[in-house]
């Protein structure tokens, strides 16, 4: 048990290396798609097709990479940020189409979708950016100019970090000040009341966040290629478009806090996969815990409500 | 009164949190009689019904089935008492057939054949025709009605409970349904017929109840009571009129509202208002009356500028208040905060960021000013009674546009101090701000004592009702919500 723990906590927090490198390496794509669920949440879009978006964010950065292999870094990068939020923008933007124009639920043309963002990885990486001897399902790897910049000497944290740092920043800002944001808030907490006593355009500003929802869950892929792999593969997500719902409740869909979940389930993902290696233990193990916090929060957040309509019932 | 009471509700009293749903209401409903239950829309028809079939425990009162008290804590039990209740939201499993439907809230095996059998022998019976092997999901409106009526005779139910049964059917269908009534009572059974549509209860009915505000208001059989003082009895038009209503504009005031020749029609071409034309000058308020359903729920949102005129001209002003019905759903978000639900007026055209430590300063004047009782500008809405609510929504409103109101039905379910201090926020915007308010009540008093003009809708069309010589004789206003004025 004790050999368990300690290579949990080696692989997560215990040196200067797992944090920075391990760590916080997880948490940055769960930084973006952490975001990108809360976003949408509290537009009240149940997004939960951040999977599909953040590899269609991986392969739209990935084609500019590729594509321009000579081009310097202060252009390449910017492109690949930009080709990355539109790959995720586009697959959110077919499910919002679908519910505006078919009433079709964005819960399941959402996951839907990622099955087929899977599969459509699957074929780009066999079939037109395959890398050239055509053995391997992965493109080639990128030239140095679109690798993204280290933040600290000899550690492996990189730029995608501090942009999800200002991702976090900015969505706080506009949803808590703004009046952009209180629309969004509104719409995501009483849709009708929004239209008929504000005259918000409550189907229109929902599809509008639903695509930049899937925007921020596209730069995760263009992170994870650009900061991490340096290449597009099938494999690139273990999963982060699903664990992003986790980073977002138990965060209360507050951006702020998205920060410090996504760090703590950055943690719980280095560290399962250090005890897998060190200690044998399946990583499903920290699945569990992910399910059993998940629940917690659901659980107190009920509570809350019904405690709030006692209060409400007995001040009446 | 001969034949004894299948059923009886004597003195039955509920709240909802602050809303008083029943004050005092009775009903006695004889074995083998159709029974009309009739009232306004929130009179309390369906909570007194949901509280005779288990559904909702009254707070005080008695329940009594074949004249023996009886307490239900669920449906299961009014069903084994030999109830039956069909909402006005079907109750079935789409995907199911009839007969699985039917057997639902059955206990022990299931067997699809005999399921389809009782069916099958229950429409025989009672002149229902149903198949009993149709998905509900396939079914026309009308033969899902029939399937809900075959569920509950299914279940041996002898008293049947429909809640406004003929609000989705056509006339025709309607009249299938009423015949079916009288013959299913005429052979012992009893109904129990919860509706507004006064004419079609008045022609099938042995006996009739009128709830108004949550109390019984008048009981009697069909044969004593005419259409006249039915309408008197559910508007409250027998109450003295005791205020001093508002007077008539001067006819060269400028004109706030203003409709001309405008229709309005539904997503299905269905026209809910023709031709209005009608005109609202500063200083006066106009009062508009209607049975549910008749047009006026369009009429205020065309005047409030929430609705698009299909043809026709509408006038009011760039920016209206606006006091909706459903206060919870169109209002307020009750997860939000006052200071939240103050700016949410303003929500559409707002740009920019919003400083809410001032918005929050906003929001403490409103509270004060119209009494609202809520623990500050933080607190949740959901945390106010419903009486502080909707003197918090009149007051944002009111900053909204000062001059100009519109309200539906503002003090329905409010206590009498709530309801007071609502009016008065109403009266203020013509009196005070010589500006011009439209409002739409259930409650003819009150229509009559805040108002200066007052308009009838009735099945779409829209006429102004002048004021009788004799204040204290309201029969012209029952004949114009009839549709029979002259």
């Amino acid at each position: 048990m004790t050999e368990i723990l300690l290579a949990f906590w080696d692989g997560a927090l215990g040196s200067a290396f797992a944090f920075w490198s391990a760590t916080l390496v997880r948490a940055t794509p769960l930084l973006f798609v952490g975001l990108a669920v809360a976003l949408a949440f509290r537009a009240g879009v149940l997004n939960i097709g951040a999977e599909g978006q953040l590899l269609l964010g991986a392969t739209g950065a990935s084609v500019v990479a590729l594509q321009l292999p000579d081009a310097p870094r202060l252009i390449v990068i910017p492109l690949m940020l930009l080709a990355g939020m539109t790959g995720g923008a586009v697959w959110a933007g077919i499910a919002a189409l679908l519910r505006r124009r078919f009433g079709v639920l964005e819960v399941i043309s959402t996951i839907m979708l990622n099955f087929i963002a899977l599969a459509l990885l699957g074929w780009i990486v066999r079939g037109p950016l395959q890398e050239p001897t055509k053995v391997y399902p992965m493109s080639s790897p990128f030239t140095v100019a679109a690798q993204w910049p280290f933040l600290i000497p000899g550690q492996r944290l990189h730029l995608g970090f501090a942009l999800g740092l200002v991702a976090a920043a900015v969505l706080w800002y506009v949803l808590a000040r703004t009046a952009l944001g209180f629309r969004i808030r509104a719409i995501g907490l009483g849709a009708r009341a929004a239209a008929s006593a504000g005259g918000v355009q409550a189907e229109s500003l929902s599809a509008r966040v639903f695509v930049v929802s899937g925007a921020l869950a596209g730069l995760a892929g263009a992170s994870e290629v650009g900061g991490v792999t340096w290449a597009l593969y099938e494999g690139l997500s273990p999963g982060y478009g699903y664990t992003a719902i986790a980073v977002a409740l138990l965060a209360r869909l507050d951006p702020r806090w998205v920060v410090v979940t996504a760090v703590f389930f950055g943690a719980l993902e280095a560290g399962g996969a250090s005890m897998q290696r060190e200690a044998g233990v399946p990583a499903v193990a920290v699945q569990i815990i992910t399910a059993m916090l998940l629940l917690g929060v659901l659980a107190l957040a009920r509570w809350q409500q019904v405690r709030a309509a006692r209060v409400a019932t007995e001040g009446a | 009164m001969s034949a004894p009471a299948a059923l009886s509700l004597r003195a039955v009293q509920k709240r909802f949190g602050g809303t008083v749903a029943l004050a005092d209401a009775s009903c006695e409903i004889r074995a083998g009689t159709v029974h009309a239950l009739l009232g306004e829309n929130g009179a309390g028809k369906t909570t007194l019904m949901r509280i005779a079939f288990g559904l909702v425990q009254p707070d005080h009162g008695t329940l009594l089935r074949d004249e023996r008290a009886v307490r239900f804590h669920s449906g299961r039990d009014a069903i084994a008492a030999g109830l039956g209740m069909v909402h006005q939201h079907f109750m079935l499993v789409p995907a199911f057939t009839v007969a699985e439907n039917a057997a639902l809230g059955g206990t022990g095996r299931f067997d699809p054949a005999h399921a389809a059998a009782r069916v099958r022998e229950v429409a025989q019976h009672t002149g229902l025709t149903i198949d009993p092997a149709a998905r509900v999901a396939d079914l026309p409106i009308g033969a899902q009605q029939r399937a809900e009526l075959v569920r509950a005779l299914a279940q041996d139910a002898r008293v049947l409970i429909l809640d406004e049964p003929t609000a989705v059917l056509t006339p025709a269908e309607s009249d299938d349904l009423y015949r079916w009534m009288r013959r299913f009572a005429d052979d012992g059974g009893t109904v129990v017929l919860i509706t507004h549509k006064l004419r079609e209860a008045l022609a099938v009915a042995d006996d009739v109840t009128v709830l108004r505000q949550g109390r019984t208001v008048l009981a009697a059989p069909r044969s004593a009571v005419t259409e006249d003082a039915l309408v008197a009895a559910i508007m409250g038009l027998d109450a003295p009129l005791d205020a001093e209503p508002l007077p008539s504009a001067e006819s060269s005031a400028e004109i706030v509202f203003a409709l001309d020749d405008v229709t309005w029609t539904d997503a299905a071409g269905v026209a809910r208002l023709r031709n209005a034309t009608l005109s609202v000058r500063r200083g006066e308020i106009l009062g508009v009356l209607g049975v549910e359903g008749s047009g006026q729920a369009e009429l205020l949102r065309l005047l409030a500028g929430r609705l698009a005129p299909t043809t026709g001209r509408v006038t009011h002003p760039e920016r209206v208040g606006f006091v909706p019905g459903d206060r919870l759903h169109d209002a307020v978000i009750p997860a939000m905060s006052a200071t939240e639900n103050l700016v949410l007026a303003e929500a559409g055209r707002l740009q920019g960021s919003i400083d809410w430590r001032a918005r929050a300063a906003e929001t403490a004047q409103v509270i004060a000013a119209y009494e609202v009782r809520a623990a500050g500008p933080s607190a949740a809405l959901e945390t106010l009674s419903g009486g502080n609510q909707q003197k918090f929504v009149v007051g944002r409103e009111r900053g909204v546009a000062p001059q100009a109101l519109v309200a539906e039905n503002p003090t329905r379910g409010l206590d009498v101090r709530a309801a007071a201090r609502v009016l008065a926020a109403l009266r203020a915007v013509a009196e005070e701000e010589n500006g011009a308010a439209v409002v739409c009540s259930t409650d003819l008093d009150e229509i009559l004592a805040l108002t200066s003009r007052v308009v009838v809708c009735f099945a779409g069309t829209v006429t102004e009702v002048a004021p009788p010589s004799d204040a204290r004789d309201r029969s012209v206003y029952a004949r114009a919500l009839l549709g029979t004025a002259s």
